[in-house]
């Protein structure tokens, strides 16, 4: 039943490391803005698209500078 | 009407076509452009109508080339990069989060933008190699994401955010959750064979963890309740601090001694349940603030000009103007100190100072006070006194305003603790006592246990998570208070002192009605083109109120500064302004009938009077329905600064006992506050613009009313949207009702003590038991307020809707 010391010694050791990890988020500000993350991830599939439309929508953007022209 | 495609406005100025789309303003439409070229049209996707139709900003923003004024703004200066953050109050959509957190698709220069949505701000880094400050700003600006740059964000000290009790609330819960796991076996297993073995590294691994949760998280406990013994005050963390300091003396000389398990568990539990009530209890707008002052309304610069060429302009701060400067005051900006006028005539709006959105028109010499907002073309002013001399900045001399001052609370968790505390040292030493003849050997067990077990978790627990969660319904309802503390001192209210103007009135409607003959449609068309040429804001209003649309040409045009406007059109003279120029050269001789108290447009039409339209401020919607309803249960007060002119009208309007003062400046109104109070009233105070601030300061509680809460409002405990000011009467009432729910609470939390000292008396407090008795006490009532307040909570809302 030695054992017990090792396995003591490991559930603490995990439990050190989370409350590591809770410290470190907290430190990096992690907790000061909880909403917004929450939104801007949604953004992150739109993020790309204007990149991928630019291309197509290229020819129609030189039209209408010309018109202003 | 249509309605804007992008703020969502009714295009009430006529509509600008551009793109299939319909806009309000060049402004939106301007917006529009750039997020189009841009490919940012994803904006219009998220969310209908998200866009804010941007001000001018012509030259506004000059004082950001100013260096010293840009290295006070900045969070980061380095090399090429400069960082600043920026509060900006536009912020309400996600739309808004996604077009700032793309500033780099609009200025390649800006390397990341980062936005905080509950605290509307934007972190925005910049290669300075390519860009600057300014033209950062404009660009949002432009977007009509003005950002909001005050005397305040140059004299912040730190950004320094409080995370300690994030931290002491996390390391309270690790360590509880370690020790319950330590501790489990111990509670039922008695005897076995490898427990007996093992159970001394369990229990001194349980000390190990617990020292944290004694020695940091539980810290604050310790020091307040030494600072309220040292002021002779008995407050609830007394008691609890002698919990902790005997659950831990005592557990350790347990595990020391072998003499048991201590109480290691109900330590951290206890500890961490009473950090979670205090977590929970700290909602904070982090978006308002309650604390501004004059600092927060002025702007950082100004333009100065030098005395002997008016031309050469440079920017200063506003802090270093002296007297016999001069100053250059644009469109829409604040004027910061008091002054003599140099330009021909000025409209000066002192809606911040008095509440009355009111155009108050000065000439040439006149005297300008600080506060004030100019409308119209670039005034210059010749400074008289210094920003903190100023006649409006001498208001926060008054002692109200230093923090020193401030009016201590009792709350009700601090009056119950101090017979709490001690009748619990009184049952501890009895039961001593009688344990000392009856078996002195468990005289000190006993005495230990009872103050335990009787440490009022559950009695600390009822406040916090009632209050917080009223907080949060409050919130939801649109009224935004500082602290959870202000719903026990709205329950004590017997007095409300409202503010007339601002308050009581609309600021945003302005009624316009015409007395006299009646206009026939071809006269208002004629009217309204006379007005279109005139930039006088009362031109302005009257132009917008008139429906026409017909198109005139106008012949022999003038206008005459503070008199009037005149025109001619198909030979038909129009004459518009003040009575004594409309009437001027009419052959007979007409008595003025309007009353000196309103803002009267007179007109001639043919050399014909034709009557006058007059403006007034509109009262609230069913303020005499909601004075009404208050009249039955508190004293009510109208205290104004303007003259008596409408006490006719209030008193025939109420039906209700209200009582009248008018005539009050600033300091009448703080110091007639003071002379309720003097009577043992507990004063509400409902007013909006800074001449209340003092009143606000001074009363029991300040509510500060509001159009649009990101406008900044005064110093005050809370901030109400004006659309929820018929509501004030229930939010009344729900706060005497969460106080209510607190004493409930405390009777069921004592109904525990009780049983816990049963326990404690006898000498059979085990660990086990008090490790079953305080969660459950602390959960029940965690659960019994929460839901209590969220059903009184929720009438506000069936009867605001």
């Amino acid at each position: 039943m030695t054992i017990i010391y090792l396995l003591l010694a490991i559930s603490v050791l995990v439990a050190l490391a989370f409350f590591a990890a809770f410290i470190f988020s907290v430190k990096s500000g992690q907790y000061d803005d909880v909403y917004t993350p929450s939104v801007r991830m949604l953004f992150d599939d739109e993020l790309v698209k204007p990149a991928t439309k630019k291309n197509k929508i290229t020819p129609n953007k030189i039209v209408k500078t010309n018109k202003h022209n | 009407m249509e309605n804007c495609f992008h703020c969502g406005d009714t295009c009430s100025n006529g509509v600008i076509r551009h793109s299939d789309k319909s806009f309000c303003c060049n402004g939106c439409k301007t917006v529009f452009d750039i997020l189009h070229d841009n490919n940012l049209d994803y904006y219009y996707e998220l969310e209908q109508t998200p866009g804010i139709t941007p001000k001018a900003i012509n030259g506004k923003f000059d004082y950001l080339e100013n260096e010293t004024i840009i290295k006070e703004l900045l969070d980061f200066n380095e090399a090429n990069t400069q960082i600043v953050s920026f509060l900006i109050p536009a912020i309400h959509c996600s739309s808004c989060i996604w077009v700032l957190e793309n500033l780099n698709k609009l200025n390649s220069n800006i390397s990341t933008s980062q936005v905080n949505f509950p605290k509307k701000t934007v972190r925005i880094s910049y290669n300075t190699a390519q860009t600057n400050l300014k033209s950062v700003v404009i660009l949002l600006s432009k977007l009509g994401y003005e950002p909001y740059i005050s005397l305040n964000d140059i004299k912040k000290d730190s950004n320094a955010k409080d995370r300690s009790l994030t931290y002491k609330l996390g390391v309270a819960g690790f360590a509880f959750g370690n020790i319950m796991f330590l501790s489990f076996p111990e509670y039922f297993e008695v005897n076995e064979f490898w427990l007996e073995k093992f159970k001394y590294i369990f229990r001194w691994l349980m000390l190990f963890f617990s020292l944290p949760v004694v020695f940091y998280s539980a810290q604050d406990y310790f020091v307040s309740a030494y600072k309220s013994v040292k002021s002779k005050f008995l407050n609830i963390d007394v008691p609890i601090a002698i919990g902790i300091t005997v659950l831990f003396v005592r557990s350790l000389v347990e595990v020391a001694l072998d003499l048991g398990t201590g109480f290691f568990d109900s330590l951290a539990g206890l500890v961490f349940f009473l950090l979670l009530g205090k977590f929970f209890q700290q909602k904070t707008y982090n978006y308002l603030s309650f604390e501004r002052d004059y600092k927060s309304y002025f702007p950082i610069a100004v333009t100065k000009l030098d005395p002997d060429n008016l031309t050469n302009e440079f920017q200063t701060k506003v802090y270093d103007l002296v007297q016999d400067d001069f100053i250059l005051i644009r469109n829409e900006e604040l004027i910061p100190v008091d002054g003599i006028l140099k330009s021909n005539n000025a409209f000066i709006d002192y809606s911040f100072v008095t509440g009355e959105a009111k155009l108050v028109e000065k000439t040439l010499e006149d005297k300008i006070f600080a506060g004030g907002k100019h409308s119209g073309t670039p005034i210059i002013i010749k400074v008289t006194k210094s920003v903190k001399q100023s006649y409006l900045t001498q208001l926060w001399n008054n002692e109200v305003f230093s923090s020193a001052n401030q009016n201590i609370f009792q709350t009700l968790t601090d009056k119950i603790s101090q017979r709490f505390t001690k009748t619990l040292l009184v049952i501890a030493l009895i039961s001593a006592v009688f344990w000392l003849f009856l078996d002195s050997a468990k005289v000190l067990n006993v005495f230990t246990a009872v103050l335990i077990v009787a440490c009022p978790c559950a009695l600390a627990l009822a406040a916090p998570f009632t209050l917080g969660n009223l907080l949060r319904i409050f919130g939801v309802n649109k009224l935004y208070l500082k602290k959870a503390e202000v719903i026990e001192q709205l329950a004590e209210i017997d007095t409300i002192v409202f503010d007339k103007t601002g308050t009581l009135t609309t600021n945003a409607l302005h009624t316009i009605s015409f007395k006299g003959d009646s206009l026939s449609e071809e006269e208002n068309n004629q009217l309204k083109n006379v007005l279109r040429a005139s930039n006088h804001p009362l031109s302005r209003a009257l132009f917008n109120h008139i429906k026409s649309n017909k198109n005139y040409n106008i012949t022999n045009y003038s206008e005459e500064v503070g008199q009037g406007i005149s025109g001619t059109i198909h030979n038909i003279p129009l004459k518009i302004g003040r009575f004594d120029f409309v009437t001027l050269d009419l052959d007979t001789v007409i008595k003025a009938e309007s009353s000196a108290f309103q803002t009267t447009v007179h007109i001639t039409i043919g050399n014909k009077y034709k009557g006058y339209y007059a403006f007034k401020n509109e009262y609230r919607n069913g303020f005499d329905h909601l004075l009404n309803q208050l009249s039955k249960s508190y004293n009510l007060v109208i205290l104004s600064g303007d003259n008596s002119g409408e006490t006719d009208y209030l008193a025939k309007t109420l039906s209700s006992k209200v009582d009248l003062v008018f005539n009050q400046n600033p300091n009448d109104k703080l110091e007639f506050i003071k002379s309720l109070q003097q009577k043992n009233k507990k004063i509400l105070m409902i007013g909006d613009g800074l001449n209340d601030a003092g009143a606000l300061a001074q009363s029991n509680v300040g509510l500060s009313i509001s159009e649009n809460i990101n406008v900044f409002s005064p110093a005050c405990d809370g901030i109400l949207d004006a659309s929820m000011f018929i509501n004030i009467f229930n939010f009344l009432k729900v706060s005497k009702k969460g106080v209510q729910i607190i004493k409930y609470a405390f009777f069921f939390s004592l109904f525990y003590n009780i049983i816990g000292l049963g326990f404690a008396v006898t000498g059979h407090l085990k660990p086990v038991v008090a490790a079953i008795l305080m969660p459950l006490s602390s959960i029940s009532i965690v659960f019994f307020t929460t839901i209590s307040s969220y059903l009184i909570g929720r009438k506000i809302i069936k009867k605001s809707f």
